[in-house]
C-alpha cells in the first residue's frame, strides 16, 4: 500500500543521503520526496511516499528512526491528513484547442503562467487524485513538459471518526 | 589556553577513558601523531590499516570498551573499511578516526581525498565530518556515546587536516544531548507479563541467544533464568559464550552447522525466547519452516531487528539485561509456588535423546590428523581458559562447534561479514587488552594469508598470539559447497602454492611449528602455547573434511546433513 511519511530531520549537510541511501541500500521505493526547512531552525520535513507491503513499511519506518539524524517520523496514514501536490506542465494549444484547454484550466482551477502561440504553461495543486486527473484530460493535447513538487501533507486539527 | 584540533582530539579520548589505540600514519594525521607522545595513550603500530580496526574490534569485543582506530585519509581510509562493516554487522563499538584533504581542498579530487563519509555511510552506525575545530570535542563526546550506546556500532569521525591544525578554546562536554538519539532500555512493564505468561504456558520451551546477551553484560540473568526454570539454551554463533557451553542444558549453535539437537529443538519447541538476535539466514534457514510450531518472544534493544525476517508473538525491545532482570523479578513468586521445570523434564528428555543418538562427530580413520581433533585438543589443553579468535570458512565452524565457551566475551569471531583475516588482528587486539590471558587464533591456511603482515605488529609489541593453522590447502569451505553442489567441479579453491608458514613465522621473528603426525598435536600443542612469544603453529589436516551437519542452503532446519 502506498503511505505518506513525515519526517523531521536535523537539516545537516548528508541528512538527504542518509535517507535517500537507506530507501536504496534496502531495495525500498520512493515515490516522491519532498524536503524543506521548517519554522525551527535547523530542522528540515521531508514527505516521503513510499510503497511496499505492511511488514516493509514497519520497517521503513524503524529504519528511519534508527538514523542518528531523524528527529520524528510520522506515518499520515494512521492519522487523518491533508496532502498536496504542485505541478507546472506546458500543453500544447492550438487555436483549435486553446480554448478547451482552458476549460479545463477553469475547472481544475489551474493557472496559466505562461503563454506562446502553440502552448500553455500551467500550474496546478490537489492531491494524488486531482492532479492525476487533470494530467489525464491533458494528455490527449500533447503534454510537453511537466515537473512535480511531490507530495507534502499535513495532519488534520481535527480527528473526526469517519 | 587554546588547544589545536590535535591536541583536542588525543585530550578527549584520555577523557573517554582511552589508553590504547591502533594505527598507521600518513599525511593527514601528522599534526595528530606529533602530538601523540604527549597524552597517556598507547599506540599500536599495525601494518596495514585493516588490520588496525580488526585489532580494535578484537579488543574491544574481549574487553567490553570501545575500540579506537586512527587512519590517515585516502587510501588509510578505505583499507579501513571491511573492518569497519565487520564491526557494523556484529556491533561492535569503535571509533574511528580519519584523516582529510584541508577544507578548501574537499571535493576537488585532491591528493589522496575520498569522500571517506559517503563511502562508509552504510557500515557505520553513525559518521561525521568535522568542518570547523570548534565543533571538534562535542563531535568526539557524540561519536563515543553513540558507538557505546544503544545498539553498538563503529562511528567514524572524518578529519580534515587544517581542522587538527587550528586552535580553539578547549571545552569538553559532560552530557551528550541529542534530540534525535533515545535508545529504549527499559522494556515495557506490560509486554514483559505477556512473556511471562507464555513461559508458563509452554510446554517446549527453548531459549536461543545471540550477540546482544554479550553487548549488554546479560549473561549472569541470562544464565539465571535458564537454569532456574531448567530451561535449555542455544546460541547463534554470536551468542556463544552468553550462556555456559559446557551446562548440560547449553545445546551448542543452531543454525547451518548448528548441532543436531540444537535444530532439532527449535523445530520442536513450542516456544522459542530469543534474546539479543537477529534472525540471519545462516541461523533461520528457509524462513517458512523455521520454528514451526513456536510463538516466539523476542527482546532486542534493536527495533528494527524486530519482525524484520520472522514474526513475533510478544515483542520486546528493551536492553536484553534489564529485560532479563525484569522476566526473572516476576518469576522469583511464581517458583516459589510452581515446580515449572518439572514440568519441562519431558521435554528435556527429548532433547537428551536428540543429543545421544546424534552428537557432534566425525570420522576419525586412519593417519591423517582431523581439523575437529586439533580443536577438542586446544579445548582440552586449554580447559576453556582462553579468548579465542577465528578466521573465517571451516576452520571457523570447527572453532566453534568443539570448543566449549564457558563466559562471555571469550570468542572473537566475524558472524555478520564472515571477513577472512578478521581473527589474527583482532587476536592482537584482545591480546592488548588482556596481555596475560592465553589468546589463541584459530586459523585456516587461506585466511591467515590475508593479514600476516600483522605478525610484525605482534612479534613488534611481544604479543604472545598464538595462531592454529588447521592447513587444508585449499579454501576449505568453499571447496566443500563446490563438493556437495557445483558437481565437485573444484574452481581455484586448492591452493597448490603453499608458503612454508613455519619459515614465514620465523622470518617475521615469531616461532614457528609444525605438525604433521597425530602423535604431535598434543605435545607440540602444549610447546607452542606455553610459549612467551607469538607462536604459527602449522597443522596439517585432512584436505577433504567437510563441516557437519550442515544445513542447505534454503533448506529448513530439520533437513541436515549428517556426518
Ligand atoms: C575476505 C573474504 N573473501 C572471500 C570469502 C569467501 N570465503 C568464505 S570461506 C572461504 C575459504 C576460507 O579458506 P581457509 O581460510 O583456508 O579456511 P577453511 O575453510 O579451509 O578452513 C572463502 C574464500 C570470505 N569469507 N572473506
Ligand atoms: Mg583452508
Amino acid at each position: 500500500m502506498r503511505h505518506t511519511l513525515s519526517v523531521l530531520v536535523e537539516n545537516e549537510p548528508g541528512v538527504l543521503s542518509r535517507v535517500a541511501g537507506l530507501f536504496s541500500g534496502r531495495g525500498f521505493n520512493i515515490e516522491s520526496l519532498n524536503v524543506a526547512p521548517t519554522l525551527e531552525d535547523g530542522v528540515s520535513l521531508m514527505t516521503i511516499v513510499t510503497d511496499g507491503e505492511e511488514l516493509i513499511i514497519e520497517q521503513i519506518k524503524k529504519q528511519l528512526r534508527k538514523l542518528i539524524t531523524v528527529i520524528k517520523v510520522v506515518d499520515m496514514n494512521e492519522v487523518k491528513y491533508v496532502d498536496r501536490e504542485m505541478i507546472l506542465l506546458k500543453v500544447n494549444a492550438t487555436e483549435q484547442t486553446r480554448a478547451e484547454v482552458l476549460r479545463i484550466v477553469d475547472i481544475f482551477r489551474c493557472k496559466v503562467v505562461d503563454v506562446s502561440p502553440t502552448e500553455l504553461a500551467l500550474e496546478a495543486t490537489g492531491d494524488r487524485g486531482k492532479i492525476k486527473a487533470l494530467t489525464n484530460l491533458l494528455v490527449r493535447f500533447g503534454i510537453k513538459e511537466l515537473a512535480r513538487t511531490g507530495s507534502v501533507a499535513m495532519r488534520r486539527s481535527m480527528q473526526i471518526e469517519d | 589556553m587554546k588547544l589545536t584540533g590535535a591536541q583536542i582530539l588525543l585530550e578527549s579520548m584520555v577523557k573517554e577513558g582511552v589508553d590504547k589505540i591502533f594505527g598507521y600514519p600518513g599525511g593527514a594525521v601528522l599534526d595528530i601523531y606529533h602530538a601523540l607522545s604527549d597524552y597517556p595513550l598507547q599506540h599500536f603500530l599495525v601494518r596495514h590499516e585493516q588490520g588496525a580496526v580488526h585489532a580494535a574490534d578484537g579488543f574491544a569485543r574481549a574487553s567490553g570498551r570501545t575500540g579506537v582506530a586512527l587512519v590517515t585519509s585516502g587510501p588509510g581510509a578505505t583499507n579501513a573499511i571491511t573492518g569497519i562493516a565487520t564491526a557494523y554487522m556484529d556491533s561492535i563499538p569503535l571509533v574511528i578516526f580519519t584523516g582529510q584533504v584541508p577544507t578548501k581542498l574537499i571535493g576537488n579530487d585532491a591528493f589522496q581525498e575520498v569522500d571517506i563519509v559517503g563511502i562508509s555511510r552504510s557500515c557505520t552506525k553513525h559518521n561525521y565530518l568535522v568542518k570547523d575545530v570548534k565543533d571538534l570535542a562535542r563531535t568526539i563526546k557524540e561519536a563515543f556515546y553513540l558507538a557505546r550506546s544503544g545498539r553498538p556500532g563503529p562511528v567514524l569521525v572524518d578529519l580534515p587536516k587544517d581542522v587538527v591544525a587550528a586552535r580553539t578554546e578547549y571545552y569538553y562536554p559532560k552530557q551528550v544531548s541529542m534530540r534525535s538519539y533515545n535508545p529504549t532500555y527499559k522494556a515495557n512493564k506490560r509486554q514483559i507479563q505477556k512473556g511471562v505468561t507464555l513461559i508458563k504456558k509452554a510446554k517446549r520451551p527453548l531459549i536461543f541467544t545471540g550477540g546482544g546477551v554479550i553487548a549488554s553484560d546479560a549473561h549472569a540473568e541470562l544464565t539465571r533464568l535458564a537454569r532456574q526454570l531448567e530451561i535449555p539454551v542455544t546460541s547463534s554463533m554470536m551468542g556463544l559464550g552468553s550462556f555456559p557451553g559446557n551446562d548440560p542444558l547449553h545445546l551448542g549453535m543452531l543454525g547451518m552447522h548448528g548441532t543436531y539437537v540444537a535444530n532439532m529443538a527449535v523445530n520442536y519447541t513450542d516456544l522459542l525466547i530469543a534474546v539479543g538476535v537477529r534472525f540471519d539466514d545462516r541461523v533461520t534457514g528457509k524462513l517458512e519452516t523455521f520454528a514451526p510450531e513456536a510463538k516466539i518472544i523476542h527482546i532486542d534493544i534493536d527495533p528494527t531487528s524486530i519482525r524484520k525476517n520472522v514474526s513475533v508473538d510478544v515483542p520486546i525491545v528493551s536492553d536484553c539485561k534489564r529485560a532479563l532482570e525484569a522476566i526473572n523479578e516476576e518469576f522469583a513468586p511464581i517458583l516459589s509456588q510452581e515446580d515449572l521445570p518439572r514440568k519441562f523434564a519431558s521435554w528435556r528428555d527429548k532433547i537428551r535423546a536428540w543429543e545421544e543418538s546424534h552428537p557432534l562427530s566425525y570420522e576419525d580413520n586412519g593417519e591423517v590428523i582431523k581439523p575437529q581433533m586439533v580443536v577438542e585438543k586446544l579445548y582440552e589443553i586449554t580447559k576453556g581458559e582462553a579468548i579465542i579468535a577465528t578466521e573465517v570458512g571451516q576452520n571457523q565452524m570447527w572453532a566453534t562447534q568443539h570448543f566449549k565457551y564457558h563466559k562471555p566475551r571469550t570468542l572473537l569471531t566475524s558472524g555478520g561479514l564472515g571477513t577472512m583475516g578478521y581473527g589474527f588482528p583482532a587476536a592482537i587486539g584482545a591480546q592488548v587488552a588482556f596481555p596475560d590471558k592465553l589468546v589463541i587464533d584459530i586459523a585456516g591456511d587461506g585466511s591467515i594469508q590475508m593479514n600476516i603482515q600483522e605478525l610484525t605488529t605482534a612479534v613488534c609489541h611481544r604479543l604472545p598470539v598464538k595462531i592454529i593453522i588447521l592447513n587444508n590447502c585449499c579454501l576449505g569451505m568453499v571447496r566443500q559447497w563446490q563438493e556437495l553442489f557445483y558437481d565437485r567441479n573444484y574452481s581455484f579453491t586448492c591452493l597448490e602454492q603453499m608458503p612454508d608458514f613455519v619459515k614465514l613465522a620465523e622470518a617475521f621473528g615469531a616461532e614457528g611449528y609444525r605438525i604433521q603426525a597425530k602423535e604431535e598435536i598434543d605435545p607440540v600443542l602444549r610447546q607452542a602455547l606455553s610459549s612467551p612469544y607469538t607462536a604459527v603453529v602449522d597443522v596439517l589436516v585432512e584436505q577433504g573434511e567437510n563441516v557437519y551437519p550442515m544445513v542447505p542452503s534454503g533448506a529448513g532446519l530439520n533437513e541436515m546433513l549428517l556426518v
